[in-house]
């Protein structure tokens, strides 16, 4: 952090941001408005044990059974549910089907929402200012950027995430995995192709750039 | 931002190119905190998403580069700002208590735990 290098020699130091971080902690925790082991909880939660895999599995299931997909389509929240990916962030699910003459992409504009239960919590490029203004104004241009090629012909649609509403995007399943098991489906989907900005490849196609 | 997931990596957790969720511990918890408040109905999480997105609308306003990586520290003006906001502390009772932190950090030698004077727990 900034302008630390003082008194090294003698005591502890804190930056300033993590002062400011310390002194709204323990005031809360004081007032008992925070109890701190529920907060290291939910801290380790996050960390550890939500990630883009959750996603994944929706995908995976989404693509070997038409009922589920068909369900995950019509009512995202409850699908979702049913595997055990409930929880803040997650509350109100829409999915977005990509397919040859579709592509979805998702972003937050205003901040950074994002399906915390699906995909964990949003990397940092998801964040940047770059990111949340471009991909509304020039989508074509961003996924060009990121390595998705799409013809003209196919319609782009930009997602904005709000405080109620998060998307995941559900990418096309690629040519030559026919038969594949879930599990081996879910191990090639990945995060950025849930977002909408990467397409799932196909096996043997020479994978990511 | 290109790599594929790995399926050899240990399943679950969120990391990508840009390294770890979090890149510092104050980050993770400034997170738990907005969670916790929330969980407790202090604020709502549209209340929340508002302040925090009206914190990286200011920092754009000033120029501040916004790449991502300060996204953390927008989100920790904004909790400062509700939790004054909503009357859960106040700007006197925060420097206060931000000037008591340091001064027991630099009272307390290297590798041994800060605590503040007259306080128990974390």
């Amino acid at each position: 952090m900034r302008g630390d290098h003082h008194d090294h020699d003698h005591g502890s130091h804190f930056s300033d941001t993590e002062l400011r971080v310390k002194a709204l902690e323990s005031l809360l925790v004081d007032k008992g408005l925070v109890d701190p082991a529920a907060l290291d909880a939910l801290v380790d939660t996050y960390e550890t044990k939500v990630g883009p895999r959750n996603g994944a599995r929706v995908v995976a299931k989404a693509w070997t059974d038409p009922a589920y997909k068909e369900w995950l389509l019509r009512d995202a929240t409850a699908a979702i549910a049913s595997l055990g990916y409930t929880g803040r962030q997650g509350e109100d699910m829409v999915v977005l089907e990509n397919t040859p003459q579709v592509h979805n992409m998702v972003v937050c504009t205003l901040c950074s929402c994002y399906p915390w239960p699906v995909l964990g919590l949003p990397p940092v490029w998801y964040k940047s200012a770059p990111y949340r203004s471009r991909a509304v104004i020039d989508p074509r241009g961003v996924l060009a950027e990121l390595g998705v090629a799409l013809g003209p012909d196919v319609e782009v649609r930009v997602w904005d995430s709000t405080a109620e509403v998060r998307y995941l995007v559900l990418p096309e399943r690629p040519a030559g995995t026919e038969g594949w098991s879930e599990d081996a489906l879910a191990a090639i989907v990945t995060r950025d192709a849930m977002i909408g900005v990467a397409q799932v490849p196909a096996p043997g196609e020479g994978s990511a750039r | 931002m290109k790599e594929r997931a790995a399926p050899s990596e240990l399943p679950g957790i969120p990391r990508d190119a840009d390294g770890p969720v979090f890149r510092a511990p104050w980050e993770a918890q400034a997170f738990g905190l907005a969670l916790a408040l929330h969980d407790r109905g202090c604020f709502t999480w549209r209340e929340w998403t508002e302040a925090l997105a009206a914190e990286i609308k200011a920092a754009a306003a000033r120029g501040t580069p916004d790449d991502g990586t300060r996204y953390y520290e927008f989100w920790l003006a904004a909790l400062e700002k509700l939790a004054t906001a909503k009357g859960l502390t106040d700007a006197v009772e925060l420097l206060q208590r931000k000037d008591a932190w340091d001064a027991a950090a630099r009272a307390t030698p290297h590798g041994k735990p800060i605590e503040l004077p007259g306080r128990r727990g974390p």
